[in-house]
């Protein structure tokens, strides 16, 4: 996990090419009322990439990922998906377009079991009708079995076969953050937005954390998005950091490049007086 | 002791998905219809047949509506009473205005249009929730007291404001005898309980339980709102409606508006509270609860009187039935807040490990 941070950001571990940008975030500027969440925050996020956002509490990462997948709309400012902008749209919308995320504060369906949650992220993928899931004739019938098939596929991937049937409100904070992460991988997304997947975590759990975040790069090439307050953690897994403070970017750049940004070192430890 | 899973083993997913998993309650349940169909018209009177098990299954198909709505899509509603007047309305006027028309087509019909009423009062839901939602639903019920009440074209201009339905015949069976209609009540019950089962473990009930859950993540994961939220709204209301045309046709048999009050309303709801939300099982059980247990009462109370001595007088066996009966709801709601169907699942799953605790 260690040499991550030490690879230039063209070449990461594990043979993996990074591609064109696929999202492009430009002179983004998000207000509510007179509260400036956002301001003028431009950065871009490259295929197959591990981009992490970073900075102090009420920095504005989370309203960033809210402005990605469509919850938030930003006042100014332009987002490029795939090099077309982006109009407003909403976050089933922006679902369709390939955009998954966790929460920072697990928002899992409570009431339903763990396969249940996982194959509502096969949803959008789901083609039969009202009517003929009421008859369970042959082709609703047959696609619920499919669909089943992945979600065991991602049960497998994520090791929670154990707790496939149990009710997610029952399950201990750490599972539930895997239930969360395997809903959304569930999508299959193009882009898979990750809110604080470490928050309130023990050491061991974090490894297994940062072990399938890498998998799901390595094998699904999936471009991820990361917030996360573990430094450590976040310096060994990202290809490219951006960090913000007080709604505006600071820095920007691989993990060493930001390590040393004075900007960045000031906003965390305090300036010199 | 015979209530095990053990040695069923489910080597296809298709096996996972089945409605009962385990194989004893497949065959309870089922053993259960086949003794309604058979066994009960021979047991039963006609007394228990038009005071209790009509009423019974009528009301538990409804619960079931409302059930779809405010269980499994997390929308409280209080118009329940109003979706059924319309569909009874709705299929009373298909079977008056339009020659010919089949009976059971007639009440689907009714059915149809209490979903498009759903639908449109399920609008607000879009906006607001909750006890809100509640009085925006209540709007319904006042808004159909009064058309059925005033406006004479649904009624067919019935001078006394009362409709009633002369005969009914389904594919050539005239349903005259009350183990007929009960016959009837039950086919309707059985295969709308199967529908609402398919629905509930498919996509779209999953997209219902998301929204109740946690809506924002649903959302996000790509589930529309919109859709979701009015597409429980117009099945749950076609269920209701056709209890409604049931209701109207096969049980009252002539009825007038205050059949549908807001009474009726309350009534499913708490079904569906003391039953269990978000379970097919629980309507069933809260529709048990509400209609028989009072009728229960009523006859054993006196007996419990005789026993002792003395004769309680019809007033004091309906004072003491609303007393024993509020508070056996009170009880109900403190020892298993998620009504009769989580303790019968947790029956069930003690039974599982019986004689061990563990």
């Amino acid at each position: 996990m260690t040499n991550a941070s030490n690879a230039a950001p063209a070449a990461a571990q594990g043979g993996r090419k990074f591609g064109d940008v696929i999202l492009d975030l430009q002179n983004i500027s998000l207000r509510f009322g007179g509260v400036k969440a956002l301001t003028d925050i431009s950065f871009n996020i490259r295929e197959h990439e591990v981009r992490a956002i970073i900075g102090p509490n009420g920095a504005g990462k989370s309203s960033m990922l809210n402005v990605i997948n469509g919850v938030y709309h930003p006042q100014e400012g332009k987002i490029m998906f795939r090099g077309q902008e982006r109009k407003k749209m909403e976050p089933h919308m922006a679902a369709k377009q390939g955009i998954a995320r966790t929460f920072q504060n697990i928002a899992l369906f409570k009431g339903m079991s763990v396969l249940d949650n996982i194959m509502t992220g096969r949803n959008l993928r789901m083609k039969c009708n009202l009517f003929q899931q009421a008859l369970w004739i042959g082709a609703a019938r047959n696609e619920e079995i499919a669909h089943r098939e992945k979600v065991e596929e991602i049960v497998d991937f994520l090791e929670i076969q154990h707790i496939r049937k149990t009710a997610v409100g029952a399950l201990p904070y750490g599972l539930q953050k895997r239930v969360d992460l395997g809903r959304a991988l569930a999508m299959e997304p193009e882009i898979l937005l990750l809110d604080e997947p470490m928050a309130g975590m023990n050491v061991e759990e974090k490894q297994d954390m940062c072990r399938f975040i890498l998998d799901i790069s390595d094998q699904f090439g999936t471009t991820i998005v990361l917030i996360e307050h573990d430094m450590g953690v976040v310096m060994d897994i990202s290809d490219r950091v951006v960090v913000l403070d007080y709604g505006k970017k600071i820095g920007d750049g691989t993990p060493d490049e930001v390590r040393n940004n004075q900007d960045v070192i000031n906003a965390y430890l305090g300036s010199g007086h | 002791m015979i209530y095990r899973e053990n040695g069923q083993f489910k080597t296809s997913y298709l096996a996972d998905q089945q409605i009962f998993t385990i194989a004893q309650d497949k065959w309870f349940v089922l053993g259960l219809i086949a003794f309604a169909a058979i066994g009960v018209p021979f047991l039963a009177d006609e007394y228990l047949f038009r005071a209790v098990l009509i009423p019974f299954l009528v009301l538990a198909l409804a619960a079931l509506g409302v059930n779809l709505l405010v269980g499994y899509c997390g929308q409280i509603t209080l118009g329940a009473g109003a979706f059924m007047a319309i569909g009874a309305y709705a299929a009373y006027n298909f079977m008056v205005r339009v020659d010919g028309m089949p009976l059971v087509l007639a009440m689907l019909l009714g059915g149809v249009a209490a979903a498009g009423f759903g639908i449109l009062f399920g609008i607000p839901s879009l906006r607001v929730r909750g006890l809100y939602l509640a009085v925006a639903t209540l709007a319904a019920q006042f808004l159909c007291d009064w058309a059925f009440l005033r406006i004479g074209w649904f009624t067919n201009n019935s001078a006394s404001g009362s409709v009633s339905v002369a005969k009914l015949e389904a594919f050539g069976w005239v349903i005259n005898t009350p183990v007929e209609k009960y016959l009837f009540c039950l086919i309707f019950v059985v295969v709308f309980a199967l529908l609402a089962k398919n629905m509930t473990r498919a996509s779209i009930g999953r997209q219902w339980m998301a929204i109740r859950d946690m809506d924002v993540a649903a959302e996000v994961i790509g589930i529309r709102p919109m859709y979701a939220k009015l597409s429980a709204f117009a099945v749950s209301s076609f269920f209701i409606g056709v209890a409604g045309a049931l209701w109207g046709f096969v049980h009252l048999g002539s009825w007038e508006p205050a059949a549908f009050s807001v009474d009726r309303s309350f009534q499913l709801l708490f079904m569906v509270i003391i039953g269990g939300m978000g379970s097919i099982m629980g309507s069933f059980f809260g529709a048990a609860f509400i209609v028989i247990l009072p009728i229960f009462l009523n006859q054993f109370l006196p007996f419990l009187g005789g026993l002792v001595g003395v004769t309680v007088s019809t007033a004091g066996i309906s004072h003491a039935e609303f007393i024993i009966f509020g508070s056996l709801i009170i009880f109900f709601l403190i020892v298993e807040p998620h009504g009769l169907a989580r303790l019968w699942s947790i029956a069930k799953q003690k039974l599982r490990l019986w004689p061990f605790p563990h």
